[in-house]
């Protein structure tokens, strides 16, 4: 193997002295993908950094020695280590939208570049700045030359970013979460460019990444950090057919499948602090296979026949004298789930939430006297329905409106137009004191569980609120026993309801926010992409608990996501959201599985899958148009691969598929009228 | 005696009370508590804290108001001096008692300016005359006066230090002992005790040294009437504090509802707001203070029939001139608060009450109030130095306290007039700078711990 | 862009119209022209006639908002607040008690004030600039500590101290200039050097540190951490990219002073005895003369809000997501 990079024994600490990255070692081959997956908070961008010798202040390099071609760079003087950065060894970071400088043109950020490791100037920098820009398929270059980051979207400034990361032409380019901050469509369209780009230079990536999928997509080689230290480190292939240390099996298991009828294989508590490891096995704490040993003795690496590598007591040699072959992830691992699904209803009975035609527009104002000039269409005639005891799905990108509608319904944002119905009562234009009586009914559980819960509030404060102002519960004894009861209900102690949600882990905090909803007794819950802040670990738990809450109390949701394979997992029925409106709906059976409009099927194809493959990709070109100003015709038509001269002239309307169908495309109709 | 509290000492009373309730309240909330233990975690938070207090302490005693009982009586009624004094005042009355007949330089046995005087011989020489008061036991001044000087500080200096040893004997067996090493305060690498330990004996040594000495000499020198520049300079620290302290407590209300308000319903509650506070922030502040206070200045000359005594009446003007800082300085506050609460007023937790149904009153009082408390409690230990510093320049300029309250802003301008003299009477203007400095360096060091313990931008891992 | 700038610069004169309603309820509302008359007269044995005699000569014997004797428009126009108040709009000051034209008075003093204030701001813009990336550049280190120990040292005394410390030094003790006295032309230069120096001095503290808690929020940023990856060397980053995203708000705090450097420095030209708008405000003050101190009040709203505007637009300059929308 032709090593490029060659890291050895890294440690990388605060100044306190906690190890943040702990003794590390990998390979990579020129040419090759090598990703390194790991959850929050476990050191996988510390490693980058420490790579690149940009570690931010109060962290240093401890030791170790890291490679490149053969050259020790972390003994180079910073001013060598200069001709490095940005030239044999270049990074794109998580957040194109704050990695760019704000005041200065995208040609000016990578004619710097140029400058410096090409020793490019004037005319020719500028011409080959267009030629990297065209190279990371940018349309409009000499434009895009003289435009400033906030001109661009999200997935151009990413472009950007490995355009410029190009420029000095890498030999390795280090990409930190270089997708997690897009939409699905734009992801693919990201990942595709940097394996295209890797294929024409012979360039090696360092991935960095948590998303199962990425990896499935990218790799070639993979790395798993747990809390500082690689706990395994495989071929894609391998990893993904014998996952063989008992934290990336869980890993796997933990992901939301189809099967609806199995509770998903949580990993029990959270990633560990910094700091906070003992002498045992990191993972051993929540892992049910340790023993004894695990938490007396940290494991050391062991190389199993197959090449794959492995931090894990399970494999030493010693132990017991055999050597446990790595396991494929048996059904025995995953919780039996204890219920049965509940049976197919038609949602226009016993409805519980009936929205028709919702409208949120918001004005623009403008000009000297700040007239309304026009509107952000965020919702534009949203109609919906969901029975009790279901789960109704909102899908779609950031910018549809599916946040919108969801405060909507709950009247913290006033619509426009429309009717919302809940439970018999058409909640649209109530008075604060009417609507005071029905607002028990329907409650929220919030995306950002560090933004959702009052730090200056204890827990039984939060749980209470609620209950205090509609007066849930006779007197405080009263409360007091159902916040113990809600505590239980959502799996956290007792006692916690004296501490501060500062306290709380993640996923902890979630859990009390599903209890601060449901201290009223609702009859739905709105759900604004509960998990999407959480880590896949403990993401599990938190569906495992909504679903059991659903099969207890009788719950409905609505389940606002962007994440298919949550939806799949959760929803019974899924609204497919474009641009403010809805384009497709449906069972999750019939749309998931066999996707009618060309945006959900993109939707669907663009979601990177674990096993690799795939259904038949769709690319979807370019990215949303602004709600300001919708496209004429279908919304969808100019990023449409089907688009025919209809589209441009009207929105389609709604085509019945079938009983629980509902499609607004006019390829549905050709074909409808095609068949007849 | 008759006690008298002025507007001030009641304010002063006030505000004391609200901080000891404060801290009564915080001691219960470990959440509250945190920040204020990283502050007792910093030496340099300790010492400028110690060091404030002290101040604090001058301040407070000055603030203790009395009128004697004088010996006649009118009718059988206890007739009381018209002059207004404090607790501090009767602690030095050895200070306030002791004027010479003008200028004295610190330390000095002799006058300032020459004079004619009858010499036994029933000439007149023309010379320095001894003081009445500052170094009148020495039989002969250029031979016993370094000595005596030197002696004087070194045994003040040791009872100081007998004094402090003692005092920090008694605390450490009154409050530390039981709690021993379970304060985790001990835990931490920056344990601030040691510091404070040697800056409370260093203080010590050097308050009996200076008291020692004062008892013989003006240690500060006198000024033109011939008062002692010490005891000036102490009885200034009361008007710097209520400067600094009142004018914020003035401050606060008008910052604290408005920007909330203006943040919180936006729209045109917010309109208003905001104009409100573009049209008091574009007059140039020192402006808009100097125009309030000649119009207070006229209406208290005006009516001269509402105050009993001068001292009544100065206070007034002190009062005044704390409301008119805090009416012209609320807009910076106000404008951060305001911006505070507009990103607050978008966090899930508010929406998470909105969908409660719970009321906008409850809201702000509950979830926004307690989370921009941060930003008021730093902005009132931010501008407390600003405010004294303000307090010179205005009395500079005129529109600052009444010429009979004693302030730096009056010593000061007092002193500025008599730089042409020669050789130069530098010793007010010295005592003036140099108490200031020091208070107001405390005051900024404290406040520059505390906003870093405050802070939330600023993560604290250990 | 540029109907933006109209609706700052309309905003402005309601602004203005406060201004105004506000230094007339205090100079003629809280107390009446007669106090203000026994005020200056002096407070003993003053007779109803001397008090009407000055109301007369100050111009303050009429009604203050609406003067019911008067036909038609003089109605309002002959009235305290329109002769008093709404003139001002026009600039049109009245005179000051010595019986001069207040907005002469200060066309001839703006040019002395400018001299002081002009060279002392850019002067110390320059220096406190430096100052603080200089400790940007050593954040974290010894020289970093020592600099903002100094700078919290520097603001916690006194400002009249550097102006008396330094007249003591630079005039008496050491005789480099003189310390009071102003002549125009060349030999203004002389004049102008200690002041500049003391008032350059005196700001180091608070803005060295403003200034660096601005480069310090500005280099943690994202964009900082991608041109170190691309291999700059970190006084290029310092100079190409955080210095210019920090214009931002340091604009925000150093345009908006600029007009208001007519207005002088009040304690620097008492001192020093520059005959500039400083002194004057100082003077008037002093001598209680309201007119001249109302003039002032609505002079330095009217450059503040000029400078609001000209903030406004030197945004425009250093941050294209002004520029562009």
């Amino acid at each position: 193997m032709n090593k490029l990079l060659s890291v050895q024994s890294l440690v990388t600490s605060l100044n306190a002295g906690t190890a943040i990255v702990d003794d590390i070692s990998f390979d990579i081959a020129a040419g090759e993908t090598f990703a390194l997956l790991g959850e929050s908070g476990c050191g996988k961008s510390m490693t980058a950094l420490s790579l690149m010798r940009l570690l931010p202040d109060g962290v240093h390099l401890k030791q170790g020695a890291v490679h490149l071609t053969n050259e020790n760079i972390l003994m180079l003087p910073e001013r060598d280590m200069r001709r490095i950065r940005g030239g044999r060894m270049a990074m794109i970071f998580q957040e194109p939208g704050l990695s760019l400088n704000p005041v200065m043109t995208v040609g000016a950020q990578i004619a710097e570049t140029l400058a410096l490791h090409q020793d490019m100037h004037g005319a020719m920098a500028e011409a080959r700045c267009a030629e990297l820009l065209e190279q990371v398929g940018l349309s409009d270059v000499q434009r895009r030359l003289r435009a400033y980051p906030f001109q661009l979207s999200g997935g151009m400034k990413q472009r950007v970013m490995i355009a410029m990361a190009l420029a000095g032409q890498p030999k390795l380019l280090i990409a930190d979460e270089p997708t997690t901050a897009l939409d699905v469509t734009i992801q693919a369209q990201v990942l595709q460019l940097l394996r295209d780009t890797q294929q024409q230079s012979d360039m090696s990536i360092l991935l960095i990444t948590h998303d199962l999928g990425v990896v499935a997509q990218m790799a070639h080689r993979v790395a798993v950090m747990y809390a500082g230290q690689i706990v395994e480190q495989a071929s894609r292939v391998q990893l993904f057919a014998h996952p063989a240390h008992p934290y990336t099996q869980k890993l796997f298991a933990a992901l939301p499948h189809a099967n609806k009828g199995q509770a998903l294989a949580a990993i029990s508590g959270s990633v560990p602090a910094l700091g906070s490891a003992g002498v045992g096995c990191r993972f051993a704490p929540r892992c049910d296979q340790a023993w004894a040993r695990c938490h007396a003795e940290m494991p050391g690496w062991t190389k199993l026949p197959n090449g794959q590598g492995v931090r894990c007591h399970l494999y030493d040699t010693d132990e017991a004298g055999t050597t446990k072959q790595p396991s494929g992830i048996s059904a025995s691992q995953a919780e039996q789930g204890s219920s049965s699904r509940v049976p197919p209803q038609r949602s226009s009975e016993n409805s519980l939430l009936q929205v028709e035609n919702l409208r949120v527009h918001f004005p623009i104002h403008k000009g000297i006297l700040q007239r309304t000039v026009g509107y952000v269409k965020a919702v534009d005639g949203v109609s919906l329905t969901i029975a009790a005891g279901r789960t109704l799905a909102l899908v779609g990108e950031s910018g549809c409106g599916k946040t919108t509608v969801g405060k909507a319904l709950l009247q913290l944002v006033q619509p426009t137009a429309g009717s919302v119905r809940f439970a018999g009562n058409d909640l649209v234009g109530l008075g604060a004191q009417q609507l005071h009586v029905q607002r028990a009914g329907m409650q929220m559980v919030f995306q950002d569980p560090y933004a959702s819960l009052n730090p200056k509030m204890r827990v039984a404060e939060i749980l209470q609120e609620g209950m205090d102002v509609l007066s849930i519960g006779k007197n405080s004894t009263e409360r007091q026993q159902r916040i113990d009861e809600l505590l239980d209900q959502v799996g956290l102690a007792q006692a916690s309801k004296w501490r501060y949600p500062h306290e709380f882990s993640g996923g902890q905090r979630q859990r009390i926010a599903i209890a601060r909803a449901l201290a009223v007794n609702p009859s739905l819950l709105i759900c604004d992409e509960p998990t999407s802040a959480l880590d896949v670990s403990v993401q599990a738990q938190i569906l495992n608990l909504l679903k059991t809450l659903q099969q207890e109390l009788g719950l409905s949701y609505l389940f606002i996501s962007h994440n298919l394979a949550v939806v799949e997992y959760l929803a019974h029925e899924v609204c497919v959201m474009y641009l403010g409106r809805i384009v497709e709906r449906g069972t999750v059976a019939e749309v998931m599985r066999a996707p009618h409009h060309p945006y959900t099927r993109a939707l669907i194809s663009a979601v990177p899958h674990i096993d690799g493959s795939g259904i038949e990709t769709v690319r979807l070109e370019g990215e949303m148009p602004s709600p300001t100003n919708p496209p004429q015709g279908c919304y969808f038509h100019p990023r449409c691969p089907h688009a025919m001269d209809v589209c441009q002239m009207d929105y389609p309307k709604a085509t019945h598929v079938s009983d629980t169908r509902q499609v607004h495309c006019y390829l549905e109709t050709t074909e409808k009228v095609k068949q007849s | 005696m008759m006690p008298v509290v002025l507007w001030t000492d009641a304010m002063i009373f006030l505000l004391l009370a609200t901080i000891l309730a404060g801290a009564w309240h915080i001691r219960k909330w470990p959440h509250l508590m945190l920040p204020w233990q990283r502050v007792a975690t910093s030496s340099m938070g300790m010492v400028s804290l110690l060091i404030l207090s002290l101040f604090m302490l001058v301040g407070l005693l000055d603030s203790l108001h009395y009128r004697i009982a004088l010996p006649e009586k009118n009718n059988g009624q206890t007739v009381y001096s018209a002059e207004v004094v404090s607790a501090f005042d009767a602690l030095a009355s050895g200070l306030k008692s002791r004027t010479e007949k003008t200028y004295s330089a610190p330390m000095a046995a002799y006058l300032y300016a020459k004079e004619n005087m009858d010499t036994l011989e029933g000439k007149i020489l023309r010379d320095y005359p001894r003081l009445r008061f500052g170094g009148v036991h020495l039989s002969d001044v250029g031979r016993d006066w370094l000595g005596d000087v030197v002696q004087k500080a070194a045994r003040g200096a040791l009872a100081g230090l007998l004094l402090g040893v003692l005092l920090i004997a008694a605390i450490w067996i009154l409050f530390l002992r039981q709690r021993g090493d379970h304060l985790p305060l001990s835990k931490v690498a920056d344990n601030p005790r040691k510091a404070l330990l040697i800056t409370t004996l260093l203080l010590a040594a050097f308050f009996g040294a200076v008291s020692n000495l004062a008892a013989s000499y003006h240690v500060l020198g006198t000024d033109k009437v011939g008062q002692d520049v010490l005891y000036l300079a102490l009885k200034s620290i009361r008007t710097g504090l209520v400067i600094g302290t009142i004018t914020t407590l003035v401050t606060l209300p008008f910052a604290l509802l408005l920007g909330v308000a203006a943040g919180y319903f936006r729209g045109w509650v917010d309109d208003i707001i905001q104009y409100i506070y573009t049209v008091l922030s574009s007059i140039p502040s020192v402006l808009l203070i100097a125009a309030a206070v000649l119009m207070m200045q006229v209406t208290i000359e005006m009516h001269p029939e509402w105050f009993e005594t001068s001292a009544a009446r100065a206070d007034v003007r002190l009062l005044s001139l704390c409301l008119i800082l805090g009416l012209t300085s609320w807009t910076g506050l106000c404008r951060l608060l305001r911006g505070e609460t507009l990103k607050l007023r978008e966090l899930e937790y508010i929406q998470a009450a909105q969908a409660f149904g719970v009321s906008s009153p409850r809201i702000i009082t509950q979830h926004i109030m307690p989370n921009v408390m941060h930003i008021v409690l730093i902005a009132m230990v931010m501008d407390f130095s600003g405010l004294v510093l303000a307090e010179a320049v205005l009395s500079y300029v005129g529109v600052g306290v009444d010429p009979s309250t004693m302030s730096f802003g009056t010593l000061i301008n007092a002193a500025r007039l008599e730089m042409g003299r020669d050789p130069i009477v530098w010793w007010t203007l010295a005592a003036a700078f140099g108490f200031m400095l020091v208070l107001v360096l405390a005051a900024n060091l404290f406040a520059d711990v505390v906003r870093d313990a405050f802070d939330p931008r600023l993560s604290h891992k250990n | 862009m540029i109907a933006y700038l109209i609706r700052r610069i309309l905003y402005a004169f309601p602004v203005l119209v406060g201004v105004n309603l506000l230094t007339f309820a205090l100079f003629f509302v809280v107390n009446t022209p007669d106090d203000m008359a026994r005020m200056q007269l002096g407070m003993k044995r003053v007779t109803p006639e001397a008090i009407e005699k000055w109301k007369q000569q100050q111009g303050y014997d009429k009604p203050l908002m609406l003067n019911t004797q008067a036909a038609g428009m003089s109605k309002i126009s002959d009235t305290v607040f329109f002769e008093k108040s709404v003139r001002m709009f026009a600039f049109d000051f009245g005179y000051a008690n010595d019986g001069r034209n207040i907005a002469r008075e200060i066309q001839t003093r703006m040019l002395p004030s400018l001299a002081i204030a002009l060279p002392t701001f850019v002067v110390g813009l320059l220096l406190y600039i430096t100052f603080a990336l200089f400790m940007t550049l050593f954040r974290g280190t010894a020289l970093d500590t020592l600099g903002v120990t100094l700078c919290v040292f520097l603001m916690s005394v006194s400002g009249l101290f550097y102006i008396i410390g330094g007249q003591f030094l630079a005039g008496k003790l050491w005789h480099w200039v003189p310390i009071s006295g102003y002549v125009g032309g060349t030999d203004s230069i002389k004049f102008i050097l200690l002041p500049v120096l003391i008032g350059v001095v005196g700001g180091i503290g608070a803005s060295g540190r403003w200034y660096r808690t601005i480069f310090l929020e500005e280099i943690s940023k994202d964009y900082v951490r991608t041109a170190r990856a691309k291999g700059l060397s970190e006084l290029r980053v310092l100079f190409g990219h955080v210095l210019k995203n920090a214009m931002i708000p340091i604009l925000t705090g150093v345009v908006v002073v600029i007009p208001l450097l007519f207005m002088g420095s009040l304690l620097t030209e008492s001192f020093f005895g520059i005959p500039g708008l400083g002194s004057y405000t100082i003077d008037a003050i002093n001598a209680q003369d309201f007119g001249v101190v109302r003039a002032m009040v609505f002079l330095g709203s009217v450059l503040y809000i000029v400078g609001l505007v000209l903030t406004d637009i030197s945004y425009t300059l250093v941050d294209p997501r002004v520029r562009l929308q």
